[in-house]
């Protein structure tokens, strides 16, 4: 149904006779999708799908699938439990799409040797893979690495930004090799 | 530390013809402390082309200046060229202990020849000198080279002037990977991108460097050749690829990876071909390796024991030895190209400071006062450790003597530096 309803909205745009949606539930006929702004439409690639070529509820801030990020304790890294709600959410995810993937971005705060903190994150980037493939998600589908403290989110230089930048980031890719990574 | 006393002399050698981009990335070197009994020497003005003895003349003084070896007697006024007859008492009476004398000519080939002599003024008596043909934009080069040769007929060390320095500028959103002579002038960019470039390694002739880029979104092991550009991929695993350290012989890399679920440390051919070999085999985190200069071990960093120390093994892999035992946080060893001693940062009541340890006798001595040290190297005479540090919120580098007295600071005018890497010496 939800496949028929955006070629049905494409198809009111171009004709610019009406700003009525036609019910989803007509059928209205496949339109050409037309690309390029001299056409006055934005394009929409039916599915559901966000700029990265993601569906949508894999980026829609309404979706737990949204939230990418796990935060860790100083020098820790271990999932909290308080995360392992969400880790599950995206094992399931994995599960019931076997053709997408994810890379595991493992990030630490800036106090310390940049080497030893590379590890470091990736020890909390492979934490988060061994929930995800205890879950049911295939090595394959996984990778795990880490951005150590090259890449913080908050350039601060106190503890708020540090427990920010001491997280593991999740990343997909869509079968078609489209993505975030 | 010590009865350090501050020359605080800055030396801002901005040529006029750089553009503002280039200059705000230029190293400029602020002097903060200098050894106790430094040797009075003169340098007398060059002879000569007028403005290419000035380079040179002014390239030997700032260098043995800055090694804080050395204290500059006044030669106002005076020039001698290496055939001048020298009134050894005269000097002596100026205070000078040593005397340099030289001159610059151009060859009949276009280039420029400089000549010149050392003198004990104490023995009255020569102590040598050399010839360095040069071309005209290569002046500074020859002025490195003539202070080596007076650096170490007056030490009785090699002297480090002529070597090279590289380290990481991060400005604007961009990450430059840099080269520059040992006093920070000369800086040319082998490597500009938008995402970090960590952990640059000399190869031993100097040709190389190995570091990290995240240019990829994760961490990969570049060699990459300075005089050509060309760059190639010596480790690209399923996982992280960090920490090059190469072998002194240059043909294998220590890296560590974790393709295998854990960052250990591997080896691989310093020409990308071949699969790696593992050489560690912990539970936990093992990682920053570096060879001893004989080749024969391996120093790294793991956390096997519940907190990072310093451990070493045989450069096969094998069993390894805790060497670091005060505090709780003992990170990224450099042994010291003379095998005597081993550089390294410690966690001391939450600031990160460089400490060095005498091998013989487990001897620790912090060296600085700072908050924030990073990326130990020492120079090839095992003399200084360059690292980098946090001045104002700003990263800069530092200079400092390995028995902690002598102090330099090199920063640019717009940017952190970072991740200093001091290359070998001039071949």
């Amino acid at each position: 149904m939800k496949k028929l309803l955006i070629p049905a909205l494409i198809s009111a745009l171009i004709l610019g006779c009406s700003s009525t949606p036609i019910p989803d539930d007509n059928g209205g006929a496949p339109v050409e999708s037309r690309s390029g702004s001299s056409t006055g439409v934005t394009p929409v690639t039916a599915g559901g799908m966000d700029a990265n070529g993601l569906p949508r509820e894999l980026t829609d801030p309404k979706s737990k699938l949204a939230q990418r990020s796990i935060y860790f304790d100083l020098d820790k890294y271990e999932v909290k439990d308080e995360y392992k709600d969400l880790v599950a959410s995206h094992a399931k995810y994995l599960v019931a799409n076997k053709g997408y993937k994810v890379l595991l971005q493992g990030n630490t705060d800036e106090r310390g040797s940049r080497e030893y903190n590379l590890s470091l994150g990736q020890k909390r980037a492979d934490a988060v893979k061994r929930s995800l493939t205890l879950l049911g998600a295939r090595e394959d589908q996984v990778e795990s690495v880490s951005l150590g403290e090259e890449k913080p989110k908050n350039a601060g230089h106190d503890e708020s930004a540090w427990s920010e930048n001491r997280r593991a980031d999740i990343l997909y890719k869509a079968a078609d090799g489209r993505g975030e990574f | 530390m010590n009865n350090m006393h501050r020359i605080s002399r800055r030396i801002f050698l901005s040529l006029a013809l750089l553009t503002a981009a280039v200059a705000q990335a230029q190293l400029s070197i602020e002097i903060t402390g200098a050894g106790a009994n430094r040797i009075p020497v003169a340098i007398a003005d060059f002879v000569g082309d007028g403005s290419a003895s000035r380079i040179v003349t002014s390239t030997v003084r700032s260098d043995l200046e800055r090694s804080g070896l050395f204290k500059l007697v006044d030669t106002t006024g005076v020039a001698l060229d290496e055939n001048s007859p020298v009134n050894h008492a005269d000097w002596k009476s100026k205070g000078a202990d040593a005397l340099a004398a030289g001159s610059l000519a151009r060859s009949p080939d276009g280039r420029m020849e400089a000549r010149f002599r050392i003198y004990d003024t104490q023995k009255g008596v020569a102590l040598g000198g050399a010839a360095y043909v040069t071309s005209n934009d290569q002046l500074r080069a020859a002025g490195h080279r003539i202070a080596d040769y007076i650096y170490e007929k007056l030490t009785g060390e090699k002297g480090v002037f002529s070597t090279r320095i590289a380290y990481v500028v991060k400005t604007r959103g961009q990450f430059l990977l840099q080269i520059a002579d040992a006093d920070g002038q000369g800086a040319a960019t082998a490597l500009t991108s938008t995402e970090p470039i960590i952990s640059p390694a000399w190869s031993p002739d100097g040709s190389k460097l190995a570091y990290v880029s995240f240019e990829k979104k994760k961490p990969i092991v570049y060699v990459h050749s300075l005089a050509t550009g060309q760059r190639y991929i010596v480790a690209n695993l399923k996982g992280s690829n960090s920490a090059p350290a190469w072998a002194p012989d240059g043909r294998k890399l220590a890296v560590v990876l974790s393709k295998d679920g854990n960052s250990q440390i591997y080896t691989v051919n310093a020409d990308g071909s071949g699969a790696p070999q593992r050489l560690t085999n912990s539970a936990g985190i093992d990682t920053e390796p570096r060879y001893s200069a004989d080749g024969g071990t391996i120093y790294f960093t793991s956390d096997r024991g519940g907190s990072p120390q310093i451990y070493r093994m045989g450069a096969g892999g094998g069993d390894a030895q805790r060497v670091s035992f005060e505090g709780s946080y003992n990170v990224s060893p450099r042994p010291s190209v003379d095998g005597k001693s081993l550089a390294f940062i410690s966690r001391r009541e939450g600031r990160f400071q460089l400490a060095v340890m005498d091998l013989a006798s487990r001897q620790v001595q912090v060296l600085t006062d700072s908050n924030k040290d990073e990326s130990p190297s020492f120079a090839p005479n095992s003399r200084m450790i360059l690292i980098a540090t946090e001045i104002g919120g700003r990263g800069v580098l530092s200079a400092v003597s390995s028995d902690g007295r002598i102090k330099q600071r090199l920063s640019v005018a717009a940017g952190d530096v970072r991740e200093p890497a001091w290359g070998p010496f001039f071949k």
